[in-house]
């Protein structure tokens, strides 16, 4: 069973639980598990340290599972096994084969469910890089070439939740424009983007938005970029300002940088995003008017 | 080549005095103030959390001062401080300011990159002269802990109002002094007798409140607006979890001088509540205050900078650890907002609310600093401190 879509009253739920400082996705995740606790007998709440050798994910990751323990009454048992490669030889097996323990004793059914969900998550990554978004398979996809391309980039947690993202992409495919994530992209090629910076970054998440971003930037096609920061967190501080002087020196894209929060208004967001795609479709009309001169 | 770095606390004594010793010409910029933070703050990112507007302002201020290289620490994770230089660096560098930056940092591929490092700042000199500088880094920071320590219990005994802090200002300056390892134990028993020398009342009934959190707000009077002397003043018997000779020998020395002060014990008892390191010192905090209510103390306060992140992970599990085991814990967050008024009334109140408690009965129906506290806010207003 997996929580319900978030609305409202969930993210209220979360707001009155959590510290006033916590960030906007922290508030949300535990709206989620007060939305689940009194249905479920187990909570699967794993610790994601890291998911790559020498990164993390960030520090709010790191101790999740034990603000929500230490800070919601009457929880049910939860499964917060840790998933970390960090060091050199750590293998995700591991984490497998201790959540699986909870469920059975045989080795091979947990090999066996672990082939089934990689089977689904190569299939999404799959659909994710042929142009679709989360839940939407290839042939749903409606790529129109004349409309103009808009990069959204920000956590997938964000961008992808259409309450605390108000519908963001959905409402700019509405408006005529093609949205690119950094999903879209290979891993290996945000890699490669995200190794300009002077020093790798140890955030996993932020560096694939960081190569994305600035591969888009680089990227003929791409006629704008849209930065999506929640309010208070702390990787964004920094690639956001990373990307932005990017933005600044190396290109002449136009950037819109947005912070989300739970005050956020969605009239507010409405119009910047509509003042944002006419000031790029008049951009680019300057430009083919020019480029027919 | 004029090396600068930022502030932080004390650790300008100990930084000051090893670059000195092999050779170096270092800039000090001017103690982070009003100024440096509005430097600071004009040129970060907004949500950018506190020490990096700090030493953003310091460097600003030491490169009018004529320094032309900056050497700072770095990390590998997952708190922000590990990304601070090349953020820093590039909002310098769009400013126009022409700054060599020199991260001292784990090597992300091999060791040479460290020393290369080194070798560059120290300007070739020989393995053996280097070792001795750090050498005596270390026993400055260890000496000026140990001042800090006196001060904290003479704080609120003293006799006469304002004697530990002349007498901090002369311990502080020998140390400062001693320009070589051989002369340090000499300065440190000079400063130590200073120290004593400050006339106390031993009987006097005080609050003992421990102070936890992020280093950097612990460590800088200006950032946590000098929480310190303020509850000193108060009658409050500080001890701060961090200091830096522990970070030091933690960190760049992994432990090798043995029977010092460590964060080790503070690491493994937060791991019953926190079960994973959070990066920053987000398991200190947490493990720190258990040591504290184990200790006896009255109560603890946890200092963070606005949106750090490892502290707000200690500061959502701090409430269940203060009901646990019965300890008053408040958190306190600082950044360029914060007002010196308004960290005045809280600390009082908590005081109050400590004293009234009756875990100690002796204090109660003491009245703490309260009745001095209004001039002294209009002292600090006219001084323009405040």
């Amino acid at each position: 069973m997996i929580s319900q879509k978030t609305t409202r009253g969930l993210l209220d739920k979360g707001l009155k639980s959590t510290v006033d400082e916590a960030c906007l996705p922290v508030k949300l995740a535990v709206g989620h598990v007060l939305d689940l606790r009194d249905r479920v007998d187990y909570l699967f709440l794993p610790r994601i340290v890291s998911t790559a050798r020498k990164e993390y994910i960030c520090p709010k990751f790191l101790g999740f599972p034990d603000m929500v323990r230490h800070t919601i009454n009457n929880l049910p048992p939860i499964i917060d096994c840790n998933f970390n490669l960090y060091h050199k030889g750590s293998s995700s097996a591991d984490f497998y084969f201790q959540v699986g323990k909870f469920f059975t004793r045989n080795p091979a059914k947990i090999i066996m469910a672990y082939n089934a969900s990689k089977a689904a998550l190569d299939k999404h990554n799959l659909d994710m890089q042929s142009d679709c978004l989360p839940q939407e398979h290839a042939a749903e996809g409606s790529a129109d070439s004349n409309g103009i391309n808009i990069a959204v980039i920000g956590h997938p947690y964000v961008i992808y939740d259409n309450y605390i993202s108000m519908n963001m992409i959905k409402r700019l495919r509405d408006s005529g424009a093609r949205v690119l994530t950094a999903d879209h992209l290979p891993e290996s090629v945000v890699r490669e983007e995200a190794y300009r910076l002077p020093k790798k970054l140890f955030w996993t998440i932020n560096q694939r938005m960081v190569g994305a971003a600035y591969h888009y930037f680089s990227r003929e096609d791409v006629h704008g970029i849209i930065h999506v920061a929640s309010f208070g967190c702390g990787p964004d501080s920094f690639t956001g300002e990373l990307t932005e002087r990017c933005a600044r020196n190396g290109s002449n894209k136009p950037m819109l940088s947005l912070t989300v929060d739970e005050h956020t208004g969605e009239a507010g967001m409405v119009t910047r995003l509509e003042a944002f795609l006419d000031m790029v479709r008049w951009r680019r009309n300057m430009a083919d008017a020019a480029a027919t001169l | 080549m004029r090396v600068t770095y930022p502030h932080m606390g004390h650790m300008w004594i100990c930084i000051k005095g090893m670059l000195e010793y092999l050779g170096v010409d270092v800039v000090i910029p001017p103690p982070s103030s009003k100024k440096t933070m509005q430097l600071g703050v004009k040129h970060s990112p907004e949500f950018a959390c506190m020490p990096l507007k700090l030493n953003l302002g310091n460097f600003m201020e030491a490169s009018q001062m004529g320094a032309d290289t900056v050497v700072m620490a770095g990390g590998c994770g997952p708190c922000r401080f590990g990304y601070y230089a090349q953020v820093e660096h590039a909002i310098l560098n769009d400013l126009g300011y022409q700054y060599q930056l020199v991260v001292l940092e784990p090597p992300q591929k091999h060791i040479t990159e460290l020393i290369g490092k080194i070798r560059y700042i120290t300007q070739n000199r020989s393995w053996f002269k280097v070792i001795k500088g750090i050498r005596l880094g270390y026993l400055k920071a260890s000496a000026v802990d140990k001042v800090e320590q006196r001060a904290y219990y003479s704080r609120p005994r003293e006799l006469r109002p304002g004697a530990t802090e002349q007498a901090v200002k002369k311990a502080l300056a020998k140390i400062v002094a001693a320009r070589t390892p051989e002369e340090m134990p000499a300065a440190l028993d000079a400063a130590l007798e200073i120290m004593n020398g400050v006339a106390v009342d031993q009987h006097r009934p005080v609050v003992r409140i421990g102070l936890v959190g992020e280093i950097f707000t612990l460590l800088e009077p200006f950032a946590n607006m000098e929480i310190e002397r303020k509850l000193g003043n108060m009658g409050v018997e500080v001890d701060r979890s961090i200091h830096l000779s522990e970070w030091i020998n933690d960190h760049l020395f992994m432990g090798l001088i043995k029977n010092e002060r460590s964060s080790k014990p503070a690491q493994e008892k937060g791991l019953a509540y926190l079960g994973h390191t959070v990066g920053g010192h987000g398991l200190e905090t947490v493990g720190s205050t258990i040591l504290y209510a184990e200790q006896g103390f009255d109560g603890v306060i946890q200092l963070l900078p606005f949106t750090c992140m490892p502290e707000i992970v200690a500061q959502s599990i701090l409430p269940q650890v203060s009901s646990d085991l019965g300890i008053p814990v408040m958190t306190l967050i600082v950044d360029e907002q914060s007002g010196d008024a308004g960290m005045i009334t809280r600390l009082e109140a908590f005081v109050d609310l400590l004293t009234m408690r009756g875990d100690t009965p002796q204090l109660k129906g003491r009245n703490f600093g309260v009745k001095e506290c209004p001039q002294r806010i209009k002292k600090e207003i006219r001084e323009g401190t405040a």
